[in-house]
């Protein structure tokens, strides 16, 4: 296994820096897959992570100048990894002004991810920074549990208000109760819910626009949909807020689909980096 | 508009509607007297008195008038009902505490009366936030029969060097102490704890004292507890009143001037601390 990539170019660094952010500020650990094409930080959606999935999808070629990569096996050219983002994150805040990023996979007291930055001094000479980022090798025998999850049979897709707007609104209501209701038809409405013995507070966004899935399997279930027809999913408000607070640029795209009472799946999209997340319904 | 469509649907059946075009100017009002959970709500023709108490030793009201609303509109000589104040506070800043310049959110507040719930009406940017709020009846407020013609001592100061004092405050002292008279100290307010004793003064001809009236020299102490919040109240006031009475209870009212410059006032009773007065 041999993993070695280097960065050089300041706006990717910052890019890929943001990036491991919002990662950290959705979860304290996952998985980060490395592939020849891509890199993934992925979360499987099970017991442990509270029922919560995470696909983020990253192409190599959009951040590193340099990207060398052999798998466990010529069949599986991969690696997964089990990390925790808040250390990339703070590695790589030391490194923002770096002339050279170099991250590479070592072996110290244990599997490392090794991230060496070349810092530019007033002297001819560079200050170099190493930071050795313990991870966990996954054996081959589990991948399976971090494959692309599949696009959900969605009852409605609809484009996500802006972001701003739905954290401030979710961050009140979560002041108010444990739960939210999230709905939306095919109408381009969309309506957050909280109630309680106490309150009920409803936030209506209108006009967001449904997107055009186009003549794919799971449009079918929509197309015969009566446009005016909500459909809602009841989670734990703490994780749409996790969700929310981690966005730290805007996206080019968000949109959210909704399978009845089972799940929400939000999209963000930017130039290159996709984002995908699972909120699993409670009863 | 889409609230006033809103409000018709459910019918002409309201006893008070009041709307603002911005709700910073009940929201920020009602920040300055959130102490406790419940607030008790009075609606007259003349306008909103909000009501919080704390142990029966201390109560803050604040006073909205009908002027500073939008529209007020009152079916009743009184209407009165109680609310949790910090459910109200999360549903009227709903869309964010900051301000965003020109950006404002609206407001629309109906209530249909005895056993209905608090219905409130946000909108921002085109998006609307409806808020139902369960009431309940309301508690009748104390009267600490505080009397004008009972006042032994006044001054009105300007608050931006009370704002400083009270910011310094030690708060390990368990008591407030205020001291007013027509001879020296004039005014003081003192402080007992573990750093030691603390003394801010006042002279009556410094030009932060806008009113000086004493007549008799009193000393009295306030729990710390109970006059804390008092400090919100402080902060976002330009004026405040101090006055005891021939009993050492402290009426402190403070004149506020909301986003759009009106006036509101907001006052705070408090009673003198028990110990004192067996001296």
């Amino acid at each position: 296994m041999k993993f070695r990539a280097k960065m050089i170019d300041v706006g990717c660094l910052n890019h890929f820096t943001r990036v491991v952010n919002t990662i950290s500020k959705l979860t304290k650990t996952c998985i980060l897959r490395l592939t020849p094409n891509n890199l993934y930080f992925v979360l499987s959606g099970k017991v442990a992570s509270g029922g919560v999935g995470m696909w983020c999808e990253l192409s190599q070629a959009n951040f590193f100048d340099e990207y060398q990569l052999e798998g466990v096996a010529p069949d599986a050219n991969e690696i997964c990894l089990e990390v925790t983002p808040e250390n990339l994150s703070r590695a790589l805040r030391t490194s923002q002004n770096a002339k050279c990023v170099k991250i590479k996979l070592t072996k110290k007291h244990c599997p490392c991810l090794t991230l060496v930055a070349e810092l530019p001094t007033l002297s001819s000479v560079s200050r170099v920074v190493t930071h050795d980022i313990p991870v966990d090798v996954i054996p081959r025998r589990l991948w399976h549990d971090f494959k692309e999850p599949r696009m959900p049979d969605f009852d409605v897709s609809i484009y996500l208000p802006p972001l701003k707007t739905m954290k401030n609104v979710v961050d009140r209501m979560k002041n108010l109760s444990n739960f939210l209701v999230m709905e939306a038809n095919l109408n381009g409405e969309m309506n957050l819910k909280i109630e309680t013995d106490l309150v009920s507070v409803t936030t209506h966004f209108k006009d967001l626009g449904n997107p055009p899935w186009g003549d794919d399997g799971s449009q079918g279930r929509s197309q015969s949909r009566d446009p005016e027809v909500m459909a809602h999913t009841r989670v734990d408000i703490r994780k749409l807020q996790q969700f929310l607070m981690g966005q730290q640029v805007n996206p080019s795209k968000a949109m959210c689909n909704i399978v009845h009472k089972r799940i929400i799946h939000l999209i963000l999209l930017h130039e290159d980096v996709s984002l995908q997340y699972f909120i699993p319904a409670v009863a | 508009m889409p609230l006033s469509t809103q409000s018709q649907t459910e019918g002409d059946n309201y006893v008070l509607v009041a709307s603002l075009d911005n709700v910073r100017n009940l929201s920020n009002i009602l920040k300055a007297i959130t102490f406790k959970d419940h607030a008790i709500f009075n609606a007259t023709p003349n306008g909103l008195k909000v009501t919080v108490e704390d142990s029966k030793c201390l109560q803050a009201n604040a006073f909205i008038q009908a002027e500073i609303f939008q529209e007020f509109t009152i079916k009743e000589d009184s209407v009165g009902f109680q609310v949790n104040l910090t459910v109200l506070l999360d549903c009227l800043t709903i869309f964010g505490g900051s301000t965003v310049p020109g950006v404002a959110t609206a407001l629309r507040m109906c209530y249909n009366g005895y056993g209905y719930p608090l219905t409130l009406f946000l909108e921002e940017g085109g998006v609307v936030t409806v808020c139902k709020i369960n009431t309940q009846e309301p508690e009748e407020p104390i009267d600490f029969e505080f009397c004008s013609t009972d006042v032994t001592n006044k001054v009105i100061l300007q608050s931006e060097s009370l704002k400083e004092a009270f910011s310094e405050l030690d708060m390990t002292s368990e008591v407030l102490q205020i001291t007013m008279s027509p001879s020296q100290p004039y005014f003081r307010l003192s402080t007992f704890g573990n750093s030691g004793n603390a003394h801010y003064d006042y002279p009556k001809d410094s030009d932060i004292m806008e009113l000086f009236q004493c007549t008799k020299t009193q000393t009295n102490r306030y729990k710390m507890s109970l006059l804390k919040p008092s400090t919100k109240a402080l902060a976002l006031s330009c004026k405040v009143s101090v006055r005891t009475d021939s009993r050492g209870f402290l009426s402190l009212q403070y004149l506020v001037r909301n986003d759009d410059g009106q006036i509101c006032f907001v006052e705070y009773y408090c009673c003198p601390d028990e110990e004192v007065e067996e001296e």
